[in-house]
């Protein structure tokens, strides 16, 4: 029976700003998890802080709406414990690179199976528009004083030198190919990493929708030209099939070279995917059996009359000396 | 005061097998029937430091160290350095008569005060600084000294394995140093053989060489030092079963009896050892898989039977606390271990998992502080930080354990009380219990109880209006708590102020009702735990000197009590357990009742003293404490306690000792 769209919203009041990028990617959130008819009892979405920390509290799955940039780490002990959630993280470009930029990097270390969603805009919205760690060099956002004195991170290429095994990037408005990105990052094996263009109404005025569609950007005969493009309408193909070291050499670099596309002419799509790299459940199961099967949290710990399960006498016995 | 026990040392470079012959001394003594206590002290450096280990040796229950040492084994010459001087007089030093020429400043790794003290002592006495004249001015005090050309009698043994490679013997000369003092001690020498191959099981060829070490080590004795010097070392036969215990392992096995299925960390000492010890054994023996021993089961199933902890190694501590948290929410017992400066990054996590009524449980080691301040050494300074970490107010439970005995149990108890109250729950223990080894009777696992408190799985009826309230008010403040993954159980968590689903809200009387609801958690487990989990009374109610501490103090300061009872100065000690909530009824009847109260703790302001004063108005005027890095031993509890005993302390008595 396939899941409804309406039966994933909430009664939860929604405070973002009218025309936030914010609701065109819950609505692709929403939208793939109804198409693959998920099971909302069995689904986590984890936030950071932010105006997209918010976001669990829109979507009627259990919502784990965490600290400023902890959205990983939290989403990691969630799925270690239980490898039958389906566990999607998402939060701000600050929450993710800023803040959590250690939890960003190392998390591509474990390659956890599960997704994770960047609401990349730019800017800190919900402390009116500070700089955020993607805006480039030298850019004055409205209501920054001076312009950007800092470098923009190029997240792609971070996420390549981290080891993430899904790169892709998508954005906000165009919700349908969003959408199918989401689904094909969730039904990645290992952590998968969507980074979105998000405008933010309010407070980044450079990067806008109307930038993004093309607004000042002309051909020759004087058309518009959008400034994002789908790699795959060009025959990219950022995926690793066989999974030798030649292929996956070959992958990288050509994710390497398109992550410095940006701006007039921006990629969007899979920029790398590589399911040959073993999951940290798959590693975990190689060094314990019956994790996979039976997971921490599927674990009894103790008989009905409460003594414990878990028999130390082996441990114990180490440490006996008369 | 009179000992009656054995104190014995041994010493040397960080890296040189200090550890290991420390600890084929004390399994030897202890599987001879002895009690023991062992105690570890080291630099943080990798190689080359000075570290040394303790080890106390007794017929009767032993908690403690002391600071005098009846036999000093060394095998390099800092340690000759360091320590000739607390060797008592009529101990013993056992030297490596090589190293005679060496000068006191050429050692690199001393430093500087403990140089010049030896130094002065030395030129006081009309000595130079050579090895030869540290063990001259120790031979003046009537120590007895046996030289013991380690190396010369190592080749012999070679010659005899058929190893010539001279790295490879000098590795031994921590055996010979262990073998040496058995020998003079004469005790049985098979007992040695046996702990050296014990010690190197899983590799037969050097465990061989080694025993064969530890007999020539004894022939070498008894042809040139027949009869020792006059202490004997015996068994002593026992029916008794014992454990000898390390301080991290004991709280490592109990955290698997527990059920701790998840437990996160970052690298830190003297925490790590624990999680290492967890790592190792990630794959758990279960009840009832008694199909261990039935042949017919092949290898995979029988894994399949098994549990399975995940020791998760993390970046920083603040994805440890996270991750500890996110395992919680699954309905995983879970755990972090750390110390201070990690637990410094965790506080903005408990606040989370306060608000959002998460149980984890966090092993807090102290350790010197602040910042990385003594990074290897003692100090019991966090219980005010464990107190009030994270901001604004949510509930919380500490626990101090005193000894490995209660560390055991009470790693179980946390958990309880974490799922019980739904709640961050902090067990305060500490580096000298961390590396303490300790014979104990065994663990009594029928002891134990695991309670799960209001954790809901499976599957739920639809509640009415299709949601799950999660934080609806209760009487007792707890509410059910629907694991991740249940169903008919969706519910949001939030950092923010929320209402009864979970989601934000900054409504004010909503504000109010989950204050009243998280905080009255502490009232609950105020009524509900019982007062032997919270506190120790030890001695007559009636005693006119009344001390109170916390944590790895109790030891020493009941092996104090024993030399001050001898001595007819009668006190009683009350030790308390659960730090919050405060057991401020017990302690204010036992305080207002008392004569002299004494506050002793391992802490430069007396926090404990602070805290008994702002719960129940007492003021403590006297205390006793100690911030060198150092544990207190029972001889200075003893000194100080006497001291105040004849109105003789100044009103803050500091303790000093320990190298």
């Amino acid at each position: 029976m396939a899941l409804k769209l309406s039966e994933l919203k909430t009664e939860a009041h929604n405070d973002w700003c009218p025309g936030c990028g914010d609701f065109g990617i819950l609505n692709a959130v929403q939208m793939a998890l109804a198409e693959m008819s998920i099971d909302p009892s069995n689904t986590v979405i984890v936030s950071g802080i932010g105006c997209s920390g918010k976001v669990p509290h829109f979507i009627k799955t259990y919502g784990v709406h965490t600290l400023h940039g902890r959205s990983l780490p939290f989403a990691t002990g969630i799925k270690l414990a239980n490898p039958k959630l389906e566990v999607i993280a998402a939060g701000g470009d600050g929450d993710g690179m800023g803040i959590g930029a250690g939890h960003f990097v190392n998390s591509g270390r474990r390659n956890v199976d599960m997704a994770y969603i960047v609401f990349d805009n730019g800017v800190y919205g919900l402390t009116k528009g500070q700089a955020s760690p993607t805006l480039k060099l030298g850019v004055k956002t409205k209501s920054l004083p001076k312009p950007n004195i800092n470098q923009g991170i190029n997240p792609i290429l971070l996420a390549l030198a981290a080891g993430y095994t899904f790169i892709a990037r998508g954005y906000a408005y165009d919700v349908r190919h969003l959408k199918d990105l989401i689904r094909r990052a969730i039904q990645h094996k290992g952590f998968a990493f969507v980074d979105v263009l998000q405008p933010c109404p309010t407070y980044n005025d450079v990067t806008t929708k109307e930038y993004w569609a093309g607004e000042g950007h002309l051909d020759i005969e004087g058309k518009v030209v959008p400034r994002t493009y789908k790699l795959e309408e060009g025959g990219y193909d950022g995926v690793v099939h066989t999974g030798s070291d030649e292929e996956v050499a070959r992958k990288i670099q050509q994710a390497v070279s398109k992550s410095f596309e940006f701006g007039d002419h921006t990629p969007l799509g899979v920029f790398y995917q590589n399911e040959h790299i073993p999951t940290f459940e798959e590693r975990l199961t190689a060094r314990m059996p019956s994790y996979g099967s039976n997971p921490p949290a599927l674990q009894e710990i103790a008989h009905e009359d409460g003594t414990p399960l878990t028999n130390v006498q082996k441990m114990l016995d180490e440490i006996r000396v008369t | 005061m009179k000992r009656n026990d054995f104190s014995w040392m041994i010493g040397g470079a960080q890296g040189s097998g200090v550890d290991t012959s420390a600890n084929i001394f004390a399994r030897a003594a202890a599987s001879g029937g002895l009690y023991v206590f062992g105690k570890r002290e080291y630099y943080s450096n990798i190689k080359g430091e000075h570290s040394y280990f303790q080890v106390r040796l007794s017929k009767n229950v032993l908690r403690s160290h002391v600071d005098t040492v009846d036999m000093l084994a060394t095998f390099d010459d800092e340690t000759l350095a360091r320590h000739a001087l607390e060797v008592r007089e009529d101990g013993a030093i056992i030297y490596d008569p090589d190293l005679g020429h060496n000068k006191v400043e050429n050692i690199p790794t001393i430093e500087a005060p403990a140089r010049d003290f030896l130094t002065g002592e030395l030129s006081s006495n009309g000595l130079g600084t050579e090895m030869k004249d540290v063990i001259e001015l120790a031979r003046r005090r009537g120590v007895h000294i046996f030289a013991i050309p380690y190396l010369e009698i190592l080749k012999k043994v070679g010659e005899q394995f058929g190893e010539s490679s001279l790295s490879s013997l000098a590795r031994m000369v921590n055996v010979m140093a262990v073998a040496s003092s058995f020998a003079l001690l004469g005790y049985e020498e098979e007992t040695v053989k046996d702990a050296v191959r014990r010690q190197f099981k899983s590799k037969p060829k050097v465990a061989e060489m080694n025993a064969g070490a530890v007999g020539a080590a004894y022939d070498y004795v008894r042809t040139k030092y027949n009869g020792g010097f006059g202490y004997k070392l015996q068994p002593v036969k026992t029916d008794e079963k014992r454990l000898f215990v390390r301080g991290n392992s004991a709280v490592g096995i109990a955290k698997e009896l527990a059920g701790c299925r998840l437990q996160t960390y970052y690298p830190i000492t003297p925490a790590s050892d624990e999680s290492e010890f967890l790592e190792a054994r990630e794959v758990i023996d279960l009840d009832g898989s008694a199909a261990l021993e039935n042949p017919q089961v092949g290898e995979a199933q029988l894994l399949q039977n098994k549990g399975s902890i995940a020791v998760i190694q993390t970046e920083d501590e603040i994805a440890a606390i996270t991750m500890a948290i996110g395992g919680g929410l699954t309905g995983v017992r879970s755990a972090t271990s750390t110390s201070g400066p990690g637990f410094s990054l965790m506080a903005e996590g408990l606040g989370w998992a306060g608000i959002n009524e998460v149980p984890v449980v966090v092993t807090l080691y102290q350790r010197g502080g602040p910042s990385t301040g003594l990074p290897t050494r003692h100090e019991q300074g966090d219980l005010r930080f464990a107190l009030h970490a994270g901001h604004g107010e949510f509930p919380r439970l500490i626990l101090a354990s005193g000894d490995l005995e209660e560390a055991f149990y009470d790693t179980v108890r946390v958990f309880n009380y974490a799922e019980r109250y739904q709640t961050p729950v902090i067990h305060l223990i500490d580096k000298a219990l961390a590396n303490s080894d300790v014979t104990l009777p065994p663990y009594d696992v029928n002891k134990v109880k695991i309670e799960r408190g209001a954790l809901l799985k499976g599957t739920l009826q639809p509640p009415e209006g299709g949601e799950f309230h999660r934080f609806k008010p209760t009487p007792t403040g707890v509410s059910p708590r629907p694991v991740l993954g249940t169903k008919g159980g969706v519910y949001w968590n939030t950092g923010d102020e929320h209402d009864e689903l979970g989601h934000i809200t900054e409504d004010p009387t909503n504000r109010n009702a989950m204050m009243q609801k998280r905080m009255s958690k502490l009232e609950l487990a105020d009524r509900e735990i019982p007062l032997k989990e919270r506190v120790n009374f030890f001695g007559p109610n009636d005693a006119p000197i009344t001390l109170v501490s916390w944590g790895s103090t109790k030891g020493a300061i009941l092996d104090a009590m024993e030399w001050l009872k001898e001595d007819g100065i009668i006190v009683n000690f009350l030790q308390i357990r659960l730090i919050h909530p405060f057991p401020t009824e017990y302690v204010n009847q036992v305080l207002s009742k008392a004569t002299k109260i004494v506050d002793i703790e391992m802490n430069y302001s007396g926090q404990l003293g602070g805290l008994i004063r702002e719960r129940t108005c007492i003021p403590i005027e006297q205390y006793i404490v100690k911030y060198n890095g150092r544990p207190m031993s029972s001889e200075e509890v003893y000194e100080a306690v006497k001291l105040v005993s004849e109105g003789n302390a100044p009103k803050k008595v500091v303790l000093t000792r320990g190298a």
